[in-house]
């Protein structure tokens, strides 16, 4: 689309809802500067700002165990891993200010709870094999979701899922790597891989959203060409790509009811636990309050970092005159 | 290999391995995401050098993991808790300082390490010129930073001496580099509108200090936590 910046009236209104839609109809990028609806800016400033902020939660649960990684060679991969959380973070900060809203701001709501992060991250790694899970399903069924979104719509956001895509792949394989590292390993170690999946299974499916008949925002989202899947066609793929890793990995998914159907070309799997996603979402998973209360103490111990920074650059920018 | 040569390939890759691990510690809590990327980035170099360094000692795990304490061979610099952010980058400036010069002098010669070394200084002049650009916005920002930034290099102060003690099977004049050290040390902290500070740059005790084996209370601690998930699976591998 081609920029417009003039104040329109009511005719002119009308023909920019119509360039609009009609970009979207020939599955053309939104840029910046183009005229957008509100609605449409509204719904990426909260999609992008919940994807920053999982990136950012989601680097607690695996920091947690740089300290004590097994070996040097697992140490370097995990904080490169880490690192490479914060880099997306910082990507998508960036792609949504090009929206009109800044970091801090989106920051603000995070620390006052006014949006939210992938309650995924709300789930305790409590074992170094649940690295290796994170890695293999949560990275995967990331991936799943965001594959699709490097065709969306609006162009920074997409592009910046370009390279977000790329490093999580990376991530994905080493947390198979890993995994399958400790399921070959001693008794122990497979235990402990086995007991990782156990745990991660269930809410790795339920990372990609409230079944279609309940989810709120997702047939406007489609409409916009911001979401490509429904949810429940992206958990199917999800679990279709699962099944035959964990064989490879010699793990089982801990859902009897999981069978292949070969009338539907798909796995079959068992009912999720709706009532644990929603009460998570709630704020009673695990740790959901100690993600949010390390991430306020972080900023607001980095507080008088970032004033003295301020500070300096106000003062060498004065004297530069 | 001689045993000289690999006592200077440990003391280095053990230096570079418990700063590594300090600075991992940062993840998630740094001030900035740009700061959270910074340092955690600065950690992987340390760690990617001393995977190297103690791989020509032996085996780096077996090294990093099954040591004891006393068998550490670290400058105590490099050990001290993260403290807050100040502290952090004392630290950063005092250790990437020294580090320049060491690896541009092994870079210079035609041991095993020269290699490495002309990788390794590349590395560690951006990790000066991080801790050099922030040791100027704390000590020129606010009163607060500034205070904080003049307590914590005062604090490390005392573990600086220690770089420049010769190390055993190491082909660098330490003790040759301390001038180059201090002028430029000097020259940051004057610029960030601090003092040099005035105190003694080791402690009063006669065991010696980290590259004899002898380090600081927080070590341990520091060690039992990076050690205790490799000691639980004897033999197992990762």
């Amino acid at each position: 689309m081609t920029a417009i910046q003039d104040t329109p009236g009511a005719a002119g209104a009308v023909g920019l809802q119509a360039a609009f839609d009609a970009a979207l109809a020939n599955d053309e990028r939104i840029e910046p500067r183009d005229w957008m609806p509100d609605k449409y800016r509204a719904t990426l400033i909260r999609q992008i700002a919940q994807h920053a902020h999982s990136e950012i939660i989601g680097m607690q649960p695996e920091a947690n165990w740089i300290t004590r990684a097994p070996s040097l060679r697992r140490k370097a991969i995990l904080m490169a891993k880490v690192q490479d959380e914060a880099g997306h973070g910082l990507y998508l900060y960036s792609a949504a200010e090009t929206l009109g809203v800044s970091r801090d701001e989106l920051l603000d709501k995070l620390h006052t709870g006014r949006q939210k992060y992938s309650s995924i991250f709300n789930y305790p790694t409590l074992t170094w094999a649940d690295v290796g899970a994170i890695g293999w399903l949560v990275d995967g069924a990331a991936i799943t979701n965001q594959v699709p979104l490097c065709r969306c719509s609006y162009g920074p956001y997409a592009r910046a899922m370009v390279r977000v895509c790329k490093e999580e792949s990376f991530h994905q394989r080493q947390g198979f790597e890993s995994l399958l590292a400790l399921s070959r390993g001693t008794e122990a170690q497979h235990a402990m891989a086995q007991d990782a999946v156990d745990r991660w299974w269930w809410p790795s499916l339920m990372m990609f959203g409230p079944p279609d008949a309940d989810s709120t925002h997702s047939a406007q989202s489609m409409a916009w060409n911001i979401k490509r899947h429904s949810n429940d066609e992206l958990r199917r793929r999800f679990v279709d790509i699962c099944v035959p890793q964990a064989e490879a990995l010699g793990l089982t998914l801990p859902d009897p009811d999981l069978r292949w159907n070969e009338e539907r070309g798909h796995y079959d799997f068992g009912a999720i636990d709706w009532d644990e996603f929603n009460e998570v979402l709630r704020g009673n998973g695990p740790c959901n309050e100690q993600r949010l209360a390390n991430r306020r103490r972080a900023h607001d111990e980095g507080a008088w970092v970032r004033e003295a920074a301020f500070a300096y650059a106000s003062k060498h920018m004065e004297a530069k005159g | 290999m001689t045993r000289a040569f690999k006592n200077a390939a440990t003391a280095l890759g053990d230096d570079a391995l418990v700063l590594a691990q300090r600075l991992g510690e940062w993840s998630g809590n740094a001030p900035t995401l740009e700061e959270d990327v910074a340092l955690t980035n600065i950690g992987l170099d340390l760690l990617g050098q001393a995977r190297f360094l103690l791989s020509l000692a032996g085996d780096e795990d077996e090294l990093a993991y099954l040591r004891e304490e006393r068998e550490f061979r670290n400058v105590q610099l490099v050990e001290q808790p993260n403290g807050d952010f100040a502290h952090t980058i004392a630290r950063q400036l005092y250790f990437s300082c020294y580090q320049e010069l060491l690896y541009r002098e092994l870079a210079s010669g035609d041991s095993q390490t020269a290699g490495l070394a002309a990788k390794a200084v590349k590395e560690v002049a951006y990790h000066r010129d991080h801790a050099v650009q922030w040791t100027l916005r704390l000590g020129d920002g606010t009163a607060d930073s500034h205070e904080r930034m003049r307590r914590a290099v005062d604090a490390l102060w005392r573990f600086t001496g220690e770089l420049f003690a010769p190390v055993e099977g190491l082909d660098v004049d330490l003790p040759a580099l301390r001038g180059e050290w201090l002028a430029t040390v000097s020259q940051v902290l004057e610029r960030a509108t601090l003092t040099l500070p005035t105190g003694p740059d080791r402690t009063a005790w006669a065991a010696g200090a980290g590259r004899q084996g002898v380090h600081t209370e927080s070590f341990g601690r520091m060690l039992a936590e990076m050690q205790h998930l490799h000691r639980s699976h004897p033999g197992a591998t990762w």
